[in-house]
């Protein structure tokens, strides 16, 4: 099957600058003929015994499950996606994209404030994983989650408000850059801490499988857990891969690999830098694929998501991918190979798929082109939008610590505590 | 936008430690910014020992924040290392270290990310000593941590734990106010030999801009000083949270209240004796902290306080705190104890 995404081979030349000075620890070894990274992998789980061997050859044939999916969409010329599908794809990544490039505009123009951390380059693990769910399936993210609520369905003028801190954001301004939730969209929060979003999810996944199997509602949600590699190395992580697997949870376990944790690189970082591996240490299927190819993104997703709603548990998809800006707005991004940039920067994801719609004659260059300025103008007006909205009134810090406002928030005379003139003595009396 | 961005009332004159009566204080030296008397401590804390270790996420090219720029290069990769993610496994490695005689530095990036290892903090390293009859110890481990707002730090890169860790018994707290109290501060307690929690206020990191002598030197812990005498009311805070009572305190002379300023420095434990004879000669005390009211470590101060000094009081403590919300976002300006919300507080103790 001939795709515009052939696996790349990008081994051992990742720059290991620490190997020589850092006796202490081992240097880093490669398996020697691996493609370490752009390779996809079968989904079907083996037999328990063979779940402790590594698959030997990295070079294997097409996915099975690739080629399964392929024969129920019957299309003659064996294309992974359709036009229509093409299109959502590419609209989606271009709409990260673009409002990703907003905020750092917005930023440096002091329109918001904080710690903003950037998607730019992983656009393809957002849309290739959450385009297949559903609205009641729920995503949690981390601090980097303006792209994954987009993607889910939150509307850019809500994120947009929310980054501002105005009232009209998806959490009334309280919450800014790093912690996105919507109900209606079941997004269930970016997480500054990481690895905190995981149990969370775990929690979530539990829900929806009791009430498929205990009060038998017909609910087939999946939970959606994105995180990065440093993550990988916190004991939540690893807690939730026990729980998920103990309990045959309906969640997928994403991480979105990007190499670097700040300013620490995920291979002097990890004892073992291949996370895919440590699905199978704990019963359930570890998956490795190209991040930076929505394609296969999407179809290792569309396996994990159907094994997890037809209930036969989690999976661990590790996505190799890469992102273009620092970690956050204020990160001078110095430590970073410009090498190793360029290499990925020559994987753009959105350009890729450009190309391939192109080449597979399922878009044309001026459909693209409208689509693009289409979001361009979506995104400009969620800035004026949340630009004339209100700031939320002061009477809002004091709700939604506890459930009941008036144990809190409500002063006996009935009015908001903040409300009451003797508001700047700050005194013991709140 | 412009209010919320312009903490503007810190970004002048903060409290620099020459206001003490401390030898130190008259020395002169390099002018230097939080990170970099920090950073300066930190190299003249592992050349003194060669069994100290710096190590936390990110500290190898410098740090989030600066404070281990060098170190690396010129302790090499053995002793000033990165580790992973895990907090609760970074402070456990390094009650490992400490319990083996060594002096373990560790950084946690942001104070807000300590929680994980609070359990190994309080579990482990507080009860070490004292489990095992004095056979091992961890004194040399000292943990450090940016805590504090810092204008736009939202619910997780601004809190102040202190509070936690000083119902501890087994660790010592301290927080410095200025460039030249951290080094002096951080030296005495890298060598106590009790495990110790530094907390340095993130605000100052480059904003407190001090003389700093270029020797070692150190501060005694649970010393409290201070900072500026009056006779009608004590002030007790510490940290960044001083810059903001010291102007409180300019104002309130301005209407004639003289006002007796105290740096706790060291929190746990703390130097009653001092903050006892300071209350006893004013008859009034406020207390301000960042952390949020309930349960604050004001609470611990006005009880030992009105225990001691109960009928040399003329007005009831005054507690002038974060609110008891979590740390905001865009309300910051509103939930921080300001200057204003402090000499409200001044004044209305003082006219009880």
């Amino acid at each position: 099957m001939a795709t515009a995404f052939a696996p790349t081979k990008l081994t051992a030349t990742l720059p290991l600058h620490g190997s020589q000075e850092n006796r202490l620890l081992p240097p880093i070894r490669l398996a020697p003929h691996s493609s370490f990274l752009g390779s996809t992998r079968s989904l079907t789980l083996p037999s328990s015994r063979r779940l402790n061997h590594a698959h030997a050859s990295r070079r294997s044939p097409p996915v099975v499950a690739v080629q399964e999916v392929v024969k129920e969409k019957k299309s003659t010329n064996s294309l992974l996606i359709t036009k229509e599908e093409g299109l959502v794809l590419y609209e989606d990544m271009i709409l990260g994209r673009s409002f990703e490039d907003m905020c750092a505009q917005m930023y440096y123009r002091g329109k918001m404030f904080g710690f903003v951390h950037l998607y730019n380059g992983q656009e393809a693990v957002s849309t290739g994983f959450i385009k297949l769910l559903t609205k009641s399936d729920s995503v949690v993210s981390t601090y980097r989650d303006h792209v994954h609520a987009l993607s889910k369905g939150v509307s850019a003028r809500a994120v947009m408000s929310e980054l501002f801190g105005k009232v009209t954001g998806c959490c009334r301004g309280q919450g800014g850059s790093m912690h996105m939730f919507s109900k209606e969209h079941n997004m269930l929060g970016g997480f500054a801490f990481i690895g905190e979003g995981i149990p969370v999810a775990t929690g979530a996944a539990f829900s929806s499988k009791y009430r498929r199997e205990v009060l038998k509602q017909n609910c087939e949600d999946v939970t959606v857990a994105f995180f990065g590699d440093g993550t990988c190395n916190n004991g939540q992580f690893y807690e939730c891969l026990n729980m998920a697997a103990l309990y045959k949870l309906p969640i997928i376990f994403v991480v979105e690999n990007n190499l670097w944790a700040i300013g620490m690189s995920h291979l002097r970082a990890t004892s073992d830098p291949e996370i895919w591996k440590k699905g199978p240490a704990f019963g359930m299927p570890g998956v490795h694929v190209d991040g930076m190819d929505v394609l296969k993104v999407r179809e290792v997703a569309k396996e994990a998501v159907t094994r997890a709603r037809r209930g036969e548990g989690p999976t661990l998809v590790e996505c190799e991918t890469y992102r273009f800006r620092g970690h956050s707005l204020a990160d001078p991004d110095e430590l970073r190979d410009a090498a190793e940039k360029a290499k990925y920067a020559a994987r753009d994801p959105i350009v890729a798929l450009k190309k391939y719609l192109i080449e597979n004659k399922l878009a044309k260059e001026a459909e693209l082109k409208s689509i693009e300025k289409k979001i361009d103008e979506l995104v400009e007006e969620a800035v004026e939008f949340a630009d004339a909205s209100p700031q939320p009134g002061r009477s809002q810090l004091l709700e939604n610590v506890f459930a009941d406002p008036k144990g809190f928030g409500i002063g006996p005379d009935g009015r908001y505590r903040c409300e009451d003139p003797k508001f700047t003595e700050g005194t013991a009396q709140v | 936008m412009a209010a919320l961005l312009g903490r503007s009332c810190r970004r002048f004159g903060f409290l620099s430690s020459g206001h003490g009566a401390r030898s130190v204080s008259t020395e002169t030296g390099k002018s230097l910014n939080l990170y970099s008397a920090i950073n300066q401590a930190l190299h003249i804390a592992l050349d003194s020992d060669p069994r100290s270790y710096v190590f936390g996420e990110d500290v190898g090219f410098g740090g989030v924040f600066r404070c281990t720029t060098g170190l690396a290069e010129r302790f090499g990769k053995n002793r000033v290392f990165n580790t992973p993610l895990c907090e609760q496994g970074i402070v456990g490695f390094g009650i490992g270290l400490a319990a083996m005689g060594n002096r373990a530095i560790v950084e946690i990036q942001f104070a807000d990310y300590i929680y994980p290892a609070f359990d190994q903090i309080v579990n482990e390293a507080a009860k070490f000593r004292y489990r095992s009859g004095n056979q091992f110890n961890c004194g040399g481990l000292t943990i450090r941590a940016p805590y504090g707002a810092v204008g736009h730090g939202g619910h997780y890169h601004s809190q102040s734990p202190e509070a936690f860790f000083c119902h501890v018994p087994g660790i010592k707290v301290v927080i410095p106010r200025s460039p030249r109290e951290a080094k002096g501060l951080l030296l005495s307690s890298i060598r106590d030999p009790n495990p110790v929690v530094f907390f340095e206020p993130k605000w100052l990191y480059r904003q407190a801009v001090e003389e700093v002598p270029e020797h070692d030197y150190m501060i005694p812990l649970s010393e409290a000083e201070v900072i500026r005498e009056g006779n009608d009311i004590t002030l007790v805070g510490w940290g960044a949270q001083l810059t903001i009572m010291e102007q409180a305190c300019l104002d309130a002379e301005k209407e004639g209240i003289s006002c007796e300023l105290i740096d706790l420095k060291t929190l746990l434990p703390w130097d009653k004796e001092t903050v006892e004879a300071s209350v006893k000669k004013t008859g009034r005390l406020l207390i301000s902290h960042e952390a949020p009211i309930t349960g604050g470590f004001g609470a611990e101060i006005s009880a030992t306080i009105l225990e001691r000094c109960f009928l040399k009081l003329e007005a009831p403590v005054s507690r002038v705190c974060g609110l008891d919300t979590p740390f905001p976002l865009v309300f910051e300006p509103f939930y921080m104890p300001t200057k204003n919300k402090i000499l409200d507080a001044i004044k209305s103790t003082v006219n009880y």
